[in-house]
């Protein structure tokens, strides 16, 4: 396994990445609302929160890329740090219901009249404000990874041991997100959101908005990540995934680079939660089910692990295929997706990217390959 | 002759006929006075009726509580119609319908809540003469736990013959003179109590134990029995948690015996080893219907037999085309496993859903598992849990068997401890992987088969056991019986000794918390394997 070692940011680099920035953030906009509707080029209000969901997700894969594709490391835990993020976002628009909920209550959201409750809890404090809310999106899932990644990765738990461990941390929080008594609407989650910095969330241009935060969020994240992947640390990272013991004999810190990028991931994924929860107006503890966690880890695959397009794409077209099979053929869905684990195990290990560099390999001149193995 | 005979017989007949009138004037008072206007007098004649103890009352009774109960101004006498035909009055004392009296004459018998309190106890009291014994025992536990008069209760044990019902008789007789009998017997009845440790005998004594009326000695004795019960409580419920927890464990030890094998054998991570379980549980019911549509019913009890060795068989069949298919290409990539196999996961729940729907399946218990015992007060046995242990652990001991004593065992040992070196020396890795897979997933079909006695058939049902059967594994060691056992059984009792401290789900949450703090300090398990099979 190479890291390319040619500039990271060269100017081939820049014009790609911007013109993708484009498509997305200028493109989609304009043919949503000057484009007239019903032609080809037309793309009706209902499909921006779904394309903005789908960048969420695609935010979601790339940061469990960084810690599998480069780190080795394959966390089936990350729809937990992608429910917490998008839980702190909920707690904030909870709170700016104010009284527009069912019970009229000022303070209390409606699940907590509901359940009797007197008055707010401790850790609902400070969620009416919106910057407080953003920095737990970060600092509540970046918390806890790092915490955990502590743990695990200075007592050497890796491989399926840590898959393992981190699915049942999701399956935790799945189980305690279920109580009621935790305060965070049990069951039902949280929903009913009306409004975001005053914006209502029914409007369509708040769902523009949203869409391009995440579209904007989405190309941060990518140069975060490629960033890291091209320092040192980053070079670390790869060569404790390939060979543990001996970047551990040279002196490297393997705890250190491991626990960055785990931590750098977990904030990456509750950033996609955040995002993600206004533009489809719920959170509730299903985000926490371990099959989730799993099909983040088959976006991923997909798309090629060990490369940053490549679960960036793979999130986009399974989410895509999700979308559609679940209008033309709902029973097929689960076929379809077991076979897409089965057969990219099987058959392709580098994903699309790895297909397509294969291809381009074998008709152009060899270049060093970026997709990792394992 | 005759005349002698006459004599004699005379007076027998006088004095029967006497004792027969006489009783039944006992209760004729009371009666008539049901009918009354004062609430005082009708309480005590409901009392009075209750305890004589005497069935004839018990239909005017039940006619007062409905608003049945009527008084003849004409003659005083009272009178209740018959519920099934209202116009049909019934006289109270003689049991005889009565002709040629004007319903719209009469009085109605008005009742208030301390009566209608009063007749429900006297009601209990009188069913405890009841010719059925259920119903005699049902209101001897009524009277020990609400209190009854202690006339009657005395009267009823002496006359008791149902060893059952002369139980609950003497708890609530003891239960009664608790409250009512002299010092000596209320003294004596402690000690009774006592005996029988439970929550409500708990109750009772506490009362006494905290009645400043009471004379200080009989509240020390009270107290001091209050100890005993406690310890005793704690015991019956620490062994209620016990075998709570070891049936869970036992649960859970079927679930991942079939797993330790795949998993610590193999290394393969099979997430769809909860689907083999759904699979068995699914043969079951296959087996189920068609011991229903093809056999008499008296073969119906043995289709739990019967199933056993076809999920067995399907289970390992989709195991060993499942090695064969995939997983065998994928032996150096233990996460692609996990992928894979999660896929297969996938695939096999929409199978399952496609040919036999979401809902839930219903599998019957055979007769010889239904049912239970209560091995101590307020905590019952089902028999269908006995069943489960001792299946588990009869797998158990197959397993272990195969592993230590067969040929195929050894092969298998050997693969493990050095895959390089036993194909070396001859073993067919690959087919011994086939068949260990095939074998960890006929295990985990046989797991299905017990499973779905004790909950629900769903495509789902595999999902629930996944993730705690990894955890046993992975708490166990790796590639070791002994630590599943032992890792399951921990398992099982702890979250079952939680569950009442901390609720079902936060019990189950603490549980994971500390799997996942336990495994920092021991990465590999309990009984980690050490040497070179540990650097896998």
């Amino acid at each position: 396994m190479t890291v390319p070692q040619t500039s990271v940011f060269g100017a081939r680099f820049w014009i790609v990445f911007l013109l993708c920035g484009a498509v997305l953030l200028v493109a989609v906009p304009v043919m949503n609302l000057l484009a007239a509707p019903g032609s080809t080029f037309s793309i009706a209000d209902h499909v921006i929160p779904l394309l903005g969901k789908y960048i969420c997700f695609a935010l979601l894969a790339l940061s469990l890329d960084l810690v599998w594709g480069y780190g080795g490391i394959l966390s089936l835990g990350h729809g937990a740090f992608f429910g917490l993020g998008g839980y702190c976002m909920g707690m904030y628009l909870m709170r700016q219901i104010g009284t527009r909920g069912s019970y009229g209550n000022a303070i209390l959201p409606d699940f907590m009249v509901f359940l009797n409750w007197k008055e707010l809890p401790w850790y609902w404090l400070g969620f009416d404000s919106f910057a407080f809310a953003m920095i737990m999106v970060i600092v509540v899932p970046g918390a806890l990874a790092f915490v955990v990644g502590w743990f695990a990765f200075r007592s050497r738990v890796s491989g399926v041991y840590l898959s393992i461990i981190t699915q049942a941390l999701t399956f935790a929080l799945m189980l305690a997100f279920f109580r009621n008594e935790m305060g965070f609407g049990g069951n039902n989650g949280l929903t009913d959101f009306k409004d975001l910095l005053g914006y209502n969330l029914q409007a369509k241009s708040t769902r523009l908005w949203l869409y391009a935060a995440s579209v904007i969020a989405l190309g941060l994240g990518y140069i975060a990540a490629r960033a890291v992947v091209a320092s040192r640390l980053g070079r670390v990272l790869v060569a404790a995934r390939d060979a543990e013991s001996r970047v551990r004999f040279i002196g490297h810190s393997v705890v250190g680079a491991r626990l960055f990028a785990f931590t750098l991931s977990a904030v990456l994924a509750g950033i996609a939660g955040a995002l993600y929860v206004p533009q489809v107006g719920i959170i509730n503890p299903g985000e926490f089910s371990p099959a989730n966690s799993i099909e983040i880890a088959i976006w991923v695959a997909v798309g090629g692990r060990g490369t940053l397009a490549g679960p960036i794409i793979g999130a986009l077209a399974i989410n895509g295929a999700k979308s559609w099979f679940t209008g033309i053929a709902p029973d097929f869905w689960l076929f379809f997706l077991g076979g897409v684990f089965v057969l990219v195990t099987l058959g392709l290990p580098q994903g699309i990217l790895g297909l397509a560099s294969r291809l381009k390999g074998m008709i152009g001149t060899p270049r060093p390959q970026a997709a990792a193995g394992e | 002759m005759n005349v002698l005979v006459a004599r004699l017989l005379l007076p027998i007949f006088a004095a029967l006929f006497w004792v027969l009138t006489a009783h039944a004037a006992d209760i004729s008072a009371p009666l008539t006075a049901l009918s009354g206007d004062d609430f005082a007098a009708k309480v005590q004649a409901t009392e009075a009726l209750g305890a004589a103890g005497e069935p004839a009352a018990v239909p005017a009774l039940k006619a007062l509580a409905d608003g049945r109960l009527y008084r003849n101004p004409a003659d005083g006498r009272t009178l209740y119609s018959d519920p099934a035909d209202a116009a049909r009055l019934i006289d109270a004392i003689t049991g005889q319908p009565v002709t040629g009296v004007d319903a719209a004459s009469l009085d109605k018998a008005r009742i208030n809540n301390r009566l209608r309190g009063a007749i429900t106890n006297a009601l209990a009291q009188l069913t405890l003469f009841s010719s059925n014994p259920a119903e005699r025992l049902a209101a001897a536990q009524e009277a020990f736990k609400n209190g009854g008069s202690l006339e009657a209760l005395r009267r009823a044990a002496a006359a008791e013959k149902d060893a059952r019902v002369v139980e609950a008789l003497a708890l609530a007789l003891a239960a009664a003179e608790l409250s009512q009998g002299s010092e000596v017997e209320r003294a004596a009845a402690i000690d009774r109590l006592a005996a029988t440790a439970s929550p409500a005998t708990r109750g009772l004594i506490g009362r006494v134990a905290d009645d400043a009326q009471a004379p200080q000695a009989l509240r020390d004795k009270a107290r001091a029995a209050l100890v005993s019960i406690e310890r005793t409580l704690w015991i019956n419920g620490l062994v209620a948690n016990l075998f709570q927890g070891i049936s869970l464990g036992s649960v859970l030890l079927l679930a991942a015996i079939g797993l330790a094998i795949t998993f610590g054998v193999m290394g393969v991570i099979n997430m769809a080893h909860g689907e083999m379980i759904m699979l068995g549980a699914y043969s079951t019911y296959v087996v189920q219907e068609a011991f229903r549509a093809f056999l008499p019913a008296g073969w119906f009890d043995l289709y739990l037999i019967a199933a056993l060795p076809v999920a067995f068989f399907v289970a390992g069949a989709v195991g060993f085309a499942l090695e064969r298919g995939v997983i065998r290409f994928l032996y150096s990539r233990p996460l692609e496993t996990l992928l894979a196999t999660w896929g297969i996961s996938l695939i096999l729940q929409q199978v399952v859903r496609s040919i036999f729907g979401a809902p839930n399946k219903e599998i019957a218990n055979p007769s010889w598992m239904t049912g239970g015992f209560e091995a101590l007060p307020g905590f019952f046995v089902t028999y269908n849990r006995i069943a489960i242990i001792i299946f588990c652990l009869i797998v158990l001991a197959v397993v272990a068997l195969i592993l230590r004593r067969t040929a195929f065992g050894l092969e298998m040992r050997a693969v493990t401890q050095n895959r390089r070196m036993a194909s070396a020396i001859g073993i067919a890795t690959d087919r011994v992987d086939a068949l260990t897979f095939a074998l960890g997933s006929g295990i985990a079909g046989m797991a299905g088969v017990a499973l779905s006695q004790i909950g629900n058939v769903s495509p789902n049902l595999g999902q629930i056991y996944i993730i705690d059967s990894f955890l046993v594994v992975v708490f166990g060691g790796v590639g070791n019986l002994l630590g599943t056992l032992v890792g399951a059984m921990t398992l099982g009792v702890v979250n079952k000794i939680l569950e009442p401290v901390a609720g079902a789900m936060l019990g189950k949450i603490v549980v994971l918390v500390a799997i996942i703090l336990f495994m920092q300090k021991r990465p590999r398990g309990l009984f980690a394997l050490k040497g070179r099979s540990a650097e896998a």
